[in-house]
Protein backbone atom coordinates (compact mmCIF):
# COMPACT_ATOMS: atom_id res chain seq x y z
CA UNK A 1 0.00 0.00 0.00
CA UNK A 2 1.31 3.09 -0.97
CA UNK A 3 1.89 6.16 1.17
CA UNK A 4 -0.99 8.17 -0.71
CA UNK A 5 -3.51 5.21 -0.14
CA UNK A 6 -2.39 5.34 3.41
CA UNK A 7 -3.69 9.17 3.38
CA UNK A 8 -6.67 7.90 1.64
CA UNK A 9 -7.81 5.58 3.98
CA UNK A 10 -6.48 8.08 6.75
CA UNK A 11 -8.97 10.68 5.81
CA UNK A 12 -12.01 8.49 5.25
CA UNK A 13 -11.50 7.29 9.20
CA UNK A 14 -11.22 10.16 10.54
CA UNK A 15 -14.44 11.77 8.67
CA UNK A 16 -16.37 8.44 9.47
CA UNK A 17 -15.39 8.96 12.83
CA UNK A 18 -16.30 12.79 12.94
CA UNK A 19 -19.54 11.67 11.31
CA UNK A 20 -20.80 8.59 13.65
CA UNK A 21 -18.98 10.66 16.78
CA UNK A 22 -21.04 14.24 15.99
CA UNK A 23 -24.34 12.31 15.55
CA UNK A 24 -24.02 9.35 18.29
CA UNK A 25 -23.55 11.85 21.05
CA UNK A 26 -26.84 13.89 20.16
CA UNK A 27 -28.69 10.77 19.52
CA UNK A 28 -27.73 9.18 22.70
CA UNK A 29 -28.82 12.74 24.08
CA UNK A 30 -32.18 13.21 22.48
CA UNK A 31 -33.08 9.48 22.49
CA UNK A 32 -32.41 8.35 26.04
CA UNK A 33 -34.69 11.04 27.18
CA UNK A 34 -37.70 10.05 24.18
CA UNK A 35 -36.98 6.32 25.37
CA UNK A 36 -37.66 7.50 28.72
CA UNK A 37 -40.65 8.80 27.56
CA UNK A 38 -42.12 6.19 25.66
CA UNK A 39 -42.04 3.84 28.80
CA UNK A 40 -43.08 6.10 31.32
CA UNK A 41 -46.00 7.16 29.46
CA UNK A 42 -47.07 3.88 27.85
CA UNK A 43 -50.31 2.33 30.29
CA UNK A 44 -48.95 0.99 33.21
CA UNK A 45 -45.80 3.61 33.53
CA UNK A 46 -45.28 6.37 36.16
CA UNK A 47 -46.70 8.65 34.61
CA UNK A 48 -49.51 6.84 31.69
CA UNK A 49 -50.23 8.68 29.18
CA UNK A 50 -51.45 6.50 26.26
CA UNK A 51 -52.07 8.61 23.64
CA UNK A 52 -49.53 10.54 23.87
CA UNK A 53 -47.07 7.47 24.08
CA UNK A 54 -49.25 6.24 20.91
CA UNK A 55 -48.43 9.48 19.19
CA UNK A 56 -44.42 9.57 19.87
CA UNK A 57 -44.16 5.87 18.52
CA UNK A 58 -46.28 6.64 15.41
CA UNK A 59 -43.47 9.37 14.72
CA UNK A 60 -40.78 7.50 15.88
CA UNK A 61 -41.69 4.61 13.41
CA UNK A 62 -42.47 6.95 10.91
CA UNK A 63 -38.38 8.16 11.14
CA UNK A 64 -37.04 4.25 11.86
CA UNK A 65 -39.19 2.74 8.34
CA UNK A 66 -37.88 6.09 5.89
CA UNK A 67 -34.24 3.98 4.65
CA UNK A 68 -31.51 6.23 5.12
CA UNK A 69 -31.01 7.04 1.93
CA UNK A 70 -33.92 8.35 1.34
CA UNK A 71 -34.02 10.73 4.31
CA UNK A 72 -30.59 12.09 3.80
CA UNK A 73 -32.11 13.59 0.58
CA UNK A 74 -35.50 14.45 2.07
CA UNK A 75 -34.11 16.47 4.63
CA UNK A 76 -31.62 18.44 2.47
CA UNK A 77 -33.93 22.04 3.59
CA UNK A 78 -33.83 20.88 7.07
CA UNK A 79 -29.70 20.36 6.77
CA UNK A 80 -29.31 23.85 5.11
CA UNK A 81 -31.57 25.19 8.10
CA UNK A 82 -29.45 24.12 10.54
CA UNK A 83 -25.72 24.09 9.50
CA UNK A 84 -26.21 26.25 6.56
CA UNK A 85 -24.89 23.94 3.97
CA UNK A 86 -25.92 20.62 2.46
CA UNK A 87 -22.92 18.94 1.12
CA UNK A 88 -19.68 17.70 3.20
CA UNK A 89 -19.39 16.07 6.47
CA UNK A 90 -20.86 18.10 8.25
CA UNK A 91 -24.30 18.55 6.15
CA UNK A 92 -23.98 14.38 6.40
CA UNK A 93 -24.47 15.06 10.62
CA UNK A 94 -28.10 16.01 10.46
CA UNK A 95 -29.66 13.44 8.57
CA UNK A 96 -27.35 10.92 10.48
CA UNK A 97 -28.44 11.76 13.94
CA UNK A 98 -32.22 12.08 12.86
CA UNK A 99 -31.83 8.65 11.77
CA UNK A 100 -30.24 7.56 15.06
CA UNK A 101 -32.07 8.92 17.21
CA UNK A 102 -35.02 7.12 17.26
CA UNK A 103 -33.22 4.21 16.62
CA UNK A 104 -31.60 4.51 20.19
CA UNK A 105 -34.94 5.55 21.68
CA UNK A 106 -36.48 2.48 20.53
CA UNK A 107 -33.60 0.43 22.17
CA UNK A 108 -33.15 2.72 25.29
CA UNK A 109 -37.28 2.15 25.36
CA UNK A 110 -36.81 -2.01 25.21
CA UNK A 111 -33.97 -1.83 27.88
CA UNK A 112 -36.14 0.62 30.25
CA UNK A 113 -39.20 -1.47 29.78
CA UNK A 114 -37.45 -4.29 31.08
CA UNK A 115 -36.70 -3.13 34.55
CA UNK A 116 -38.33 -5.06 37.26
CA UNK A 117 -41.56 -3.45 38.12
CA UNK A 118 -41.21 -4.59 41.50
CA UNK A 119 -38.13 -1.95 41.74
CA UNK A 120 -40.65 0.97 41.08
CA UNK A 121 -43.64 0.30 43.34
CA UNK A 122 -40.77 -0.19 45.94
CA UNK A 123 -39.61 3.24 45.19
CA UNK A 124 -43.13 4.58 44.69
CA UNK A 125 -43.52 3.17 47.99
CA UNK A 126 -41.02 5.17 49.14
CA UNK A 127 -42.85 8.18 48.30
CA UNK A 128 -39.91 9.21 45.48
CA UNK A 129 -41.19 11.85 43.12
CA UNK A 130 -41.04 10.27 39.22
CA UNK A 131 -38.18 12.07 38.28
CA UNK A 132 -36.84 10.03 41.55
CA UNK A 133 -37.97 7.07 40.07
CA UNK A 134 -36.19 8.20 36.91
CA UNK A 135 -33.06 8.92 38.15
CA UNK A 136 -32.62 6.41 41.24
CA UNK A 137 -34.36 3.06 39.08
CA UNK A 138 -35.27 3.16 35.93
CA UNK A 139 -31.97 4.89 34.07
CA UNK A 140 -29.48 2.90 36.28
CA UNK A 141 -30.85 -0.54 36.42
CA UNK A 142 -31.67 0.06 33.07
CA UNK A 143 -27.46 0.92 32.27
CA UNK A 144 -26.36 -2.23 31.38
CA UNK A 145 -28.99 -2.30 28.18
CA UNK A 146 -28.52 1.22 27.55
CA UNK A 147 -24.37 0.47 26.98
CA UNK A 148 -25.26 -2.52 25.23
CA UNK A 149 -27.65 -0.51 23.11
CA UNK A 150 -25.48 2.09 22.49
CA UNK A 151 -22.69 0.24 21.14
CA UNK A 152 -25.32 -1.11 18.56
CA UNK A 153 -26.43 2.03 17.89
CA UNK A 154 -23.26 2.82 16.84
CA UNK A 155 -22.67 0.17 14.65
CA UNK A 156 -25.46 0.94 12.72
CA UNK A 157 -24.14 4.58 12.33
CA UNK A 158 -20.96 3.57 10.99
CA UNK A 159 -23.12 1.66 8.25
CA UNK A 160 -25.40 4.58 7.83
CA UNK A 161 -22.12 6.59 7.39
CA UNK A 162 -21.32 4.56 4.15
CA UNK A 163 -24.38 6.00 2.23
CA UNK A 164 -23.56 10.07 3.09
CA UNK A 165 -20.88 9.91 0.27
CA UNK A 166 -23.93 10.43 -1.95
CA UNK A 167 -23.86 14.27 -0.24
CA UNK A 168 -20.00 14.24 -0.45
CA UNK A 169 -19.28 13.87 2.97
CA UNK A 170 -16.66 11.46 2.08
CA UNK A 171 -15.94 8.37 4.96
CA UNK A 172 -14.58 4.83 4.40
CA UNK A 173 -18.24 3.90 2.89
CA UNK A 174 -17.43 6.86 0.28
CA UNK A 175 -13.83 5.64 -0.47
CA UNK A 176 -14.66 1.93 -1.44
CA UNK A 177 -17.75 2.90 -3.67
CA UNK A 178 -15.53 5.57 -5.51
CA UNK A 179 -12.18 3.62 -5.51
CA UNK A 180 -12.61 0.45 -4.56
CA UNK A 181 -16.01 -0.37 -6.80
CA UNK A 182 -15.76 2.62 -9.52
CA UNK A 183 -12.33 2.44 -10.62
CA UNK A 184 -12.51 -0.94 -9.91
CA UNK A 185 -9.20 -0.39 -7.23
CA UNK A 186 -9.92 -4.42 -5.77
CA UNK A 187 -6.93 -3.20 -3.09
CA UNK A 188 -9.07 -0.41 -2.00
CA UNK A 189 -12.34 -2.54 -1.55
CA UNK A 190 -10.71 -4.92 0.55
CA UNK A 191 -8.81 -2.47 2.83
CA UNK A 192 -12.11 -1.04 3.38
CA UNK A 193 -13.59 -3.73 4.52
CA UNK A 194 -10.79 -5.15 6.52
CA UNK A 195 -10.41 -1.42 8.33
CA UNK A 196 -14.57 -1.46 9.63
CA UNK A 197 -14.72 -4.94 10.37
CA UNK A 198 -11.63 -4.28 12.70
CA UNK A 199 -13.43 -1.06 13.77
CA UNK A 200 -16.64 -2.60 14.08
CA UNK A 201 -15.03 -5.27 16.21
CA UNK A 202 -13.11 -3.26 18.68
CA UNK A 203 -16.21 -1.12 19.33
CA UNK A 204 -18.36 -3.96 19.79
CA UNK A 205 -15.72 -5.39 22.41
CA UNK A 206 -15.33 -2.35 24.28
CA UNK A 207 -19.11 -2.11 24.85
CA UNK A 208 -19.67 -5.14 25.91
CA UNK A 209 -16.89 -5.20 28.38
CA UNK A 210 -17.95 -2.01 29.67
CA UNK A 211 -21.86 -3.77 30.15
CA UNK A 212 -20.38 -6.23 31.76
CA UNK A 213 -18.52 -4.33 34.01
CA UNK A 214 -21.87 -2.21 34.65
CA UNK A 215 -23.59 -5.22 35.55
CA UNK A 216 -24.24 -6.02 38.92
CA UNK A 217 -26.63 -8.54 38.51
CA UNK A 218 -24.59 -11.19 38.73
CA UNK B 1 -65.82 -6.96 40.30
CA UNK B 2 -64.35 -5.57 43.70
CA UNK B 3 -61.20 -7.31 44.75
CA UNK B 4 -62.16 -5.47 48.10
CA UNK B 5 -65.75 -5.34 49.63
CA UNK B 6 -67.24 -3.96 52.81
CA UNK B 7 -63.31 -3.96 54.70
CA UNK B 8 -63.43 -2.51 58.19
CA UNK B 9 -59.85 -2.56 59.42
CA UNK B 10 -58.70 -1.00 63.15
CA UNK B 11 -54.94 -1.59 63.13
CA UNK B 12 -53.88 -0.17 66.38
CA UNK B 13 -50.42 2.15 67.03
CA UNK B 14 -47.79 -0.57 68.09
CA UNK B 15 -49.08 -4.05 67.61
CA UNK B 16 -48.40 -6.29 64.66
CA UNK B 17 -51.28 -7.00 62.52
CA UNK B 18 -51.57 -9.92 60.38
CA UNK B 19 -53.97 -10.32 57.35
CA UNK B 20 -54.03 -14.03 56.41
CA UNK B 21 -56.12 -15.60 53.49
CA UNK B 22 -55.41 -17.73 50.20
CA UNK B 23 -54.00 -16.46 47.23
CA UNK B 24 -56.40 -14.57 45.55
CA UNK B 25 -58.32 -13.09 48.52
CA UNK B 26 -57.48 -9.69 47.95
CA UNK B 27 -54.88 -9.32 50.40
CA UNK B 28 -51.96 -7.58 48.21
CA UNK B 29 -54.72 -5.12 47.60
CA UNK B 30 -55.15 -4.38 50.87
CA UNK B 31 -52.14 -4.16 52.08
CA UNK B 32 -51.35 -2.01 48.62
CA UNK B 33 -54.34 0.31 49.84
CA UNK B 34 -52.54 1.03 52.99
CA UNK B 35 -49.84 3.41 51.20
CA UNK B 36 -52.07 3.96 48.17
CA UNK B 37 -50.35 2.08 45.28
CA UNK B 38 -53.66 1.16 44.92
CA UNK B 39 -56.61 2.95 45.14
CA UNK B 40 -59.90 2.57 46.78
CA UNK B 41 -63.02 3.14 44.99
CA UNK B 42 -65.15 3.76 47.41
CA UNK B 43 -64.09 4.04 51.07
CA UNK B 44 -61.18 5.27 52.97
CA UNK B 45 -57.61 5.00 54.98
CA UNK B 46 -56.81 6.78 56.98
CA UNK B 47 -53.02 6.69 58.28
CA UNK B 48 -51.86 8.72 61.61
CA UNK B 49 -55.22 10.63 61.12
CA UNK B 50 -54.88 11.54 57.73
CA UNK B 51 -57.18 10.43 54.89
CA UNK B 52 -55.26 9.20 52.06
CA UNK B 53 -57.92 9.82 49.26
CA UNK B 54 -57.76 13.80 50.09
CA UNK B 55 -54.04 14.05 49.40
CA UNK B 56 -52.40 15.31 46.19
CA UNK B 57 -49.32 13.46 45.34
CA UNK B 58 -47.11 15.52 47.35
CA UNK B 59 -49.08 14.73 50.47
CA UNK B 60 -48.97 11.26 49.66
CA UNK B 61 -45.47 10.83 48.97
CA UNK B 62 -44.96 12.61 52.64
CA UNK B 63 -47.24 10.17 54.66
CA UNK B 64 -45.72 7.31 51.92
CA UNK B 65 -41.80 8.33 53.75
CA UNK B 66 -43.78 7.24 57.15
CA UNK B 67 -44.79 4.45 55.97
CA UNK B 68 -42.40 1.22 55.33
CA UNK B 69 -42.75 -1.36 53.09
CA UNK B 70 -40.83 -5.19 52.65
CA UNK B 71 -41.61 -7.28 49.64
CA UNK B 72 -41.95 -10.94 48.64
CA UNK B 73 -39.38 -10.90 45.75
CA UNK B 74 -37.23 -8.00 48.25
CA UNK B 75 -36.96 -5.23 45.26
CA UNK B 76 -33.55 -4.30 46.08
CA UNK B 77 -31.89 -2.30 43.19
CA UNK B 78 -29.45 -4.38 41.98
CA UNK B 79 -26.92 -1.72 40.60
CA UNK B 80 -26.81 0.11 43.99
CA UNK B 81 -24.70 -1.05 47.34
CA UNK B 82 -26.40 -2.67 50.16
CA UNK B 83 -25.47 0.70 51.69
CA UNK B 84 -27.01 2.85 48.95
CA UNK B 85 -29.80 0.63 48.97
CA UNK B 86 -30.18 1.36 52.68
CA UNK B 87 -29.54 4.85 52.36
CA UNK B 88 -31.99 5.51 49.01
CA UNK B 89 -35.33 6.43 51.40
CA UNK B 90 -33.08 8.89 53.32
CA UNK B 91 -31.82 10.34 49.58
CA UNK B 92 -35.00 10.91 48.56
CA UNK B 93 -35.84 12.55 51.45
CA UNK B 94 -33.17 15.02 50.51
CA UNK B 95 -31.07 14.68 54.18
CA UNK B 96 -27.91 15.60 54.03
CA UNK B 97 -24.82 13.02 52.99
CA UNK B 98 -23.47 12.91 56.78
CA UNK B 99 -26.56 12.47 58.51
CA UNK B 100 -27.31 9.99 56.10
CA UNK B 101 -24.54 7.60 56.80
CA UNK B 102 -24.76 7.53 60.36
CA UNK B 103 -28.60 6.36 60.45
CA UNK B 104 -27.65 3.93 57.60
CA UNK B 105 -24.78 2.50 60.18
CA UNK B 106 -27.28 1.88 62.66
CA UNK B 107 -29.92 0.43 60.75
CA UNK B 108 -27.36 -2.14 59.54
CA UNK B 109 -25.87 -2.93 62.88
CA UNK B 110 -29.63 -3.62 63.97
CA UNK B 111 -30.36 -6.01 60.87
CA UNK B 112 -26.74 -7.74 61.38
CA UNK B 113 -25.02 -6.58 57.79
CA UNK B 114 -22.58 -4.27 58.32
CA UNK B 115 -20.10 -6.02 57.14
CA UNK B 116 -22.12 -6.55 53.93
CA UNK B 117 -22.25 -3.14 52.98
CA UNK B 118 -20.93 -2.95 49.73
CA UNK B 119 -21.53 -5.94 48.55
CA UNK B 120 -24.44 -5.46 45.74
CA UNK B 121 -27.57 -7.38 46.68
CA UNK B 122 -26.95 -10.14 44.00
CA UNK B 123 -24.37 -11.67 45.82
CA UNK B 124 -26.64 -12.26 49.11
CA UNK B 125 -28.67 -14.95 50.23
CA UNK B 126 -32.44 -14.58 50.45
CA UNK B 127 -32.33 -13.75 54.41
CA UNK B 128 -29.36 -11.07 53.73
CA UNK B 129 -31.66 -9.38 50.79
CA UNK B 130 -34.73 -9.23 53.19
CA UNK B 131 -32.49 -7.54 55.91
CA UNK B 132 -31.51 -5.29 53.66
CA UNK B 133 -35.01 -4.60 53.15
CA UNK B 134 -36.02 -4.32 56.21
CA UNK B 135 -32.91 -1.87 56.56
CA UNK B 136 -34.40 0.23 53.74
CA UNK B 137 -37.73 0.21 54.98
CA UNK B 138 -36.91 1.39 58.80
CA UNK B 139 -34.12 3.76 57.91
CA UNK B 140 -36.38 7.01 58.09
CA UNK B 141 -37.95 6.42 61.12
CA UNK B 142 -41.59 5.07 59.59
CA UNK B 143 -44.24 4.21 61.94
CA UNK B 144 -45.50 2.06 60.32
CA UNK B 145 -44.23 -0.92 58.31
CA UNK B 146 -46.27 -2.99 55.73
CA UNK B 147 -45.08 -6.60 55.18
CA UNK B 148 -46.00 -8.09 51.86
CA UNK B 149 -45.91 -11.48 51.96
CA UNK B 150 -42.40 -10.48 53.42
CA UNK B 151 -41.27 -14.01 54.20
CA UNK B 152 -42.65 -16.32 51.41
CA UNK B 153 -40.01 -16.18 48.98
CA UNK B 154 -37.78 -17.80 52.02
CA UNK B 155 -37.23 -21.47 53.63
CA UNK B 156 -38.56 -22.08 56.36
CA UNK B 157 -34.91 -21.30 59.24
CA UNK B 158 -34.65 -17.98 57.11
CA UNK B 159 -38.46 -17.00 57.81
CA UNK B 160 -38.16 -17.69 61.59
CA UNK B 161 -34.63 -15.33 61.67
CA UNK B 162 -36.70 -12.90 59.64
CA UNK B 163 -39.54 -13.07 62.06
CA UNK B 164 -37.72 -12.73 64.76
CA UNK B 165 -35.56 -9.65 63.44
CA UNK B 166 -39.16 -7.95 62.91
CA UNK B 167 -40.11 -8.52 66.30
CA UNK B 168 -37.34 -7.26 67.73
CA UNK B 169 -36.72 -3.88 65.42
CA UNK B 170 -40.71 -3.60 66.34
CA UNK B 171 -39.07 -3.54 70.07
CA UNK B 172 -36.02 -1.79 69.27
CA UNK B 173 -38.31 1.02 67.30
CA UNK B 174 -41.76 0.74 68.64
CA UNK B 175 -42.80 0.70 64.92
CA UNK B 176 -46.70 -0.34 63.64
CA UNK B 177 -46.33 -4.24 61.36
CA UNK B 178 -49.18 -4.78 59.10
CA UNK B 179 -48.10 -7.81 57.31
CA UNK B 180 -50.22 -10.32 54.77
CA UNK B 181 -49.04 -14.01 55.05
CA UNK B 182 -50.98 -17.36 53.30
CA UNK B 183 -48.78 -18.89 56.28
CA UNK B 184 -50.84 -19.42 60.00
CA UNK B 185 -47.14 -19.90 61.27
CA UNK B 186 -45.85 -16.42 60.49
CA UNK B 187 -49.29 -15.09 61.96
CA UNK B 188 -48.61 -17.20 65.18
CA UNK B 189 -44.98 -15.77 65.03
CA UNK B 190 -45.08 -12.72 65.21
CA UNK B 191 -48.96 -11.06 65.39
CA UNK B 192 -50.96 -9.95 67.84
CA UNK B 193 -54.18 -9.04 66.24
CA UNK B 194 -55.27 -11.22 62.86
CA UNK B 195 -57.80 -11.33 59.80
CA UNK B 196 -58.84 -13.86 57.69
CA UNK B 197 -59.45 -12.45 54.38
CA UNK B 198 -61.91 -14.38 51.89
CA UNK B 199 -62.97 -13.10 48.52
CA UNK B 200 -62.06 -9.77 49.07
CA UNK B 201 -64.23 -10.01 52.78
CA UNK B 202 -62.71 -9.92 56.88
CA UNK B 203 -64.69 -13.29 57.65
CA UNK B 204 -63.51 -13.58 61.07
CA UNK B 205 -60.62 -11.09 63.11
CA UNK B 206 -59.30 -10.62 66.39
CA UNK B 207 -56.67 -11.47 69.03
CA UNK B 208 -54.26 -14.24 67.52
CA UNK B 209 -54.69 -16.42 70.80
CA UNK B 210 -58.46 -16.19 70.27
CA UNK B 211 -58.61 -17.15 66.78
CA UNK B 212 -56.23 -20.03 67.53
CA UNK B 213 -58.43 -21.17 69.95
CA UNK B 214 -62.14 -20.64 68.86
CA UNK B 215 -61.73 -20.45 65.11
CA UNK B 216 -65.23 -19.54 63.81
CA UNK B 217 -65.38 -20.07 60.20
CA UNK B 218 -63.61 -23.90 57.76
CA UNK B 219 -61.36 -21.79 56.28
CA UNK B 220 -59.52 -20.36 59.28
CA UNK B 221 -60.14 -23.72 60.34
CA UNK B 222 -58.51 -25.39 56.97
CA UNK B 223 -55.57 -22.57 57.46
CA UNK B 224 -55.14 -23.68 61.40
CA UNK B 225 -54.33 -26.97 59.83
CA UNK B 226 -50.67 -26.31 58.69
CA UNK B 227 -50.06 -25.37 62.25
CA UNK B 228 -51.71 -28.37 63.56
CA UNK B 229 -50.54 -31.48 63.20
CA UNK B 230 -52.48 -33.69 60.38
CA UNK B 231 -54.18 -36.68 61.36
CA UNK B 232 -52.51 -40.22 60.51
CA UNK B 233 -52.06 -40.82 57.02
CA UNK B 234 -54.21 -44.06 57.02
CA UNK B 235 -56.74 -42.37 59.18
CA UNK B 236 -57.07 -39.55 56.70
CA UNK B 237 -56.77 -41.65 53.57
CA UNK B 238 -60.10 -43.69 54.74
CA UNK B 239 -61.79 -39.99 55.70
CA UNK B 240 -64.92 -39.18 54.44
CA UNK B 241 -67.36 -36.09 54.52
CA UNK B 242 -70.66 -38.15 54.79
CA UNK B 243 -71.97 -40.16 57.80
CA UNK B 244 -71.96 -43.86 57.59
CA UNK B 245 -74.80 -45.98 59.18
CA UNK B 246 -72.41 -47.41 61.70
CA UNK B 247 -68.75 -46.50 62.17
CA UNK B 248 -66.28 -44.36 63.81
CA UNK B 249 -66.63 -40.17 63.58
CA UNK B 250 -63.36 -38.23 63.84
CA UNK B 251 -63.78 -34.82 66.12
CA UNK B 252 -61.01 -31.95 66.69
CA UNK B 253 -61.76 -30.83 70.50
CA UNK B 254 -59.92 -26.94 70.92
CA UNK B 255 -60.04 -25.28 74.15
CA UNK B 256 -58.29 -21.93 75.40
CA UNK B 257 -59.34 -22.96 78.52
CA UNK B 258 -57.71 -25.58 79.90
CA UNK B 259 -59.52 -26.37 82.98
CA UNK B 260 -62.39 -27.98 80.76
CA UNK B 261 -60.20 -30.59 79.07
CA UNK B 262 -60.61 -32.70 82.31
CA UNK B 263 -64.13 -32.66 81.52
CA UNK B 264 -64.08 -33.86 77.91
CA UNK B 265 -62.39 -37.02 79.10
CA UNK B 266 -65.01 -37.27 82.09
CA UNK B 267 -67.76 -36.77 79.72
CA UNK B 268 -66.24 -39.61 77.39
CA UNK B 269 -65.40 -42.03 80.23
CA UNK B 270 -68.78 -41.51 81.89
CA UNK B 271 -70.41 -42.07 79.00
CA UNK B 272 -70.84 -45.89 77.53
CA UNK B 273 -69.08 -45.13 74.21
CA UNK B 274 -65.79 -46.74 72.94
CA UNK B 275 -63.51 -43.49 71.84
CA UNK B 276 -60.15 -43.70 71.09
CA UNK B 277 -57.80 -40.27 71.37
CA UNK B 278 -55.71 -39.97 68.10
CA UNK B 279 -53.94 -37.01 69.52
CA UNK B 280 -53.88 -34.53 71.96
CA UNK B 281 -51.37 -31.66 72.29
CA UNK B 282 -51.18 -28.32 74.91
CA UNK B 283 -50.19 -25.50 73.22
CA UNK B 284 -49.25 -21.69 74.11
CA UNK B 285 -50.07 -18.96 71.72
CA UNK B 286 -49.34 -15.09 72.84
CA UNK B 287 -49.38 -17.08 76.61
CA UNK B 288 -52.17 -18.19 76.38
CA UNK B 289 -52.24 -21.96 76.39
CA UNK B 290 -55.35 -24.06 74.81
CA UNK B 291 -55.67 -27.77 74.32
CA UNK B 292 -56.34 -29.47 71.27
CA UNK B 293 -57.83 -33.35 71.33
CA UNK B 294 -58.68 -35.47 68.67
CA UNK B 295 -60.96 -38.64 68.78
CA UNK B 296 -62.02 -41.12 67.04
CA UNK B 297 -65.50 -42.33 68.56
CA UNK B 298 -67.32 -44.89 67.59
CA UNK B 299 -71.20 -45.41 66.91
CA UNK B 300 -74.09 -47.08 66.10
CA UNK B 301 -76.73 -45.50 63.54
CA UNK B 302 -77.36 -41.58 62.82
CA UNK B 303 -79.19 -40.77 65.73
CA UNK B 304 -76.59 -41.98 68.64
CA UNK B 305 -74.02 -39.78 66.32
CA UNK B 306 -76.27 -37.03 67.06
CA UNK B 307 -76.84 -37.16 70.56
CA UNK B 308 -73.28 -37.25 70.50
CA UNK B 309 -72.57 -34.23 69.02
CA UNK B 310 -75.43 -32.95 70.91
CA UNK B 311 -73.87 -33.84 74.29
CA UNK B 312 -70.06 -32.48 73.00
CA UNK B 313 -71.05 -29.43 71.46
CA UNK B 314 -72.20 -27.00 74.58
CA UNK B 315 -69.22 -28.13 76.62
CA UNK B 316 -66.62 -27.09 74.57
CA UNK B 317 -64.94 -23.98 72.67
CA UNK B 318 -65.00 -25.78 69.62
CA UNK B 319 -66.03 -28.87 68.00
CA UNK B 320 -64.88 -29.66 64.78
CA UNK B 321 -66.33 -32.71 62.78
CA UNK B 322 -63.53 -33.88 60.79
CA UNK B 323 -65.17 -36.83 58.94
CA UNK B 324 -65.74 -40.17 59.57
CA UNK B 325 -64.22 -43.52 59.13
CA UNK B 326 -65.94 -47.28 58.57
CA UNK B 327 -65.88 -50.12 60.67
Amino acid sequence: MSADDLQLFGGALTETAVMVGASGLPSLLLGLPLGLLLVITASGGISEHPTFSRGLGALINAFRSTPFIILLVALIPFTRFVVGTTIGTVAAIVPLTVAATPYFARIAEMSLREVDHGLIEALRALGASRWQIVREALVPEALPGLVSGFTVTIVTLIGASAMAGAVGAGGLGDLAIRYGYQRFETGIMVGVIVVLVVVVSLIQVAGDYLARRLNRRV
Amino acid sequence: MAALDGVDLQVNRGETFGIIGRSGAGKSTLIRSINALEKVDAGRVIVNGRDLGSLDQNGLNQVRRNIGMIFQHFNLLSMKTVFENVELPLKLAGQARELRAKAVWRMLDLVGLRDKAAAYPAKLSGGQKQRVGIARALVAGPSLLLSDEATSALDPETTLSILQLLKDLKATLGVTIILITHEMSVIREVCDHVAVLDHGRIIEQGAVWEVFGHPRTDLTRRLLRTVRPPLPETLQGQLQSEPIAAGRMLLRLSSADLQREPSVLALLTAADWDGTVVHAEIDSVQAHTFGTVTLSLRYRGEQQQAALCAQLQPRLADLEILGYVGG
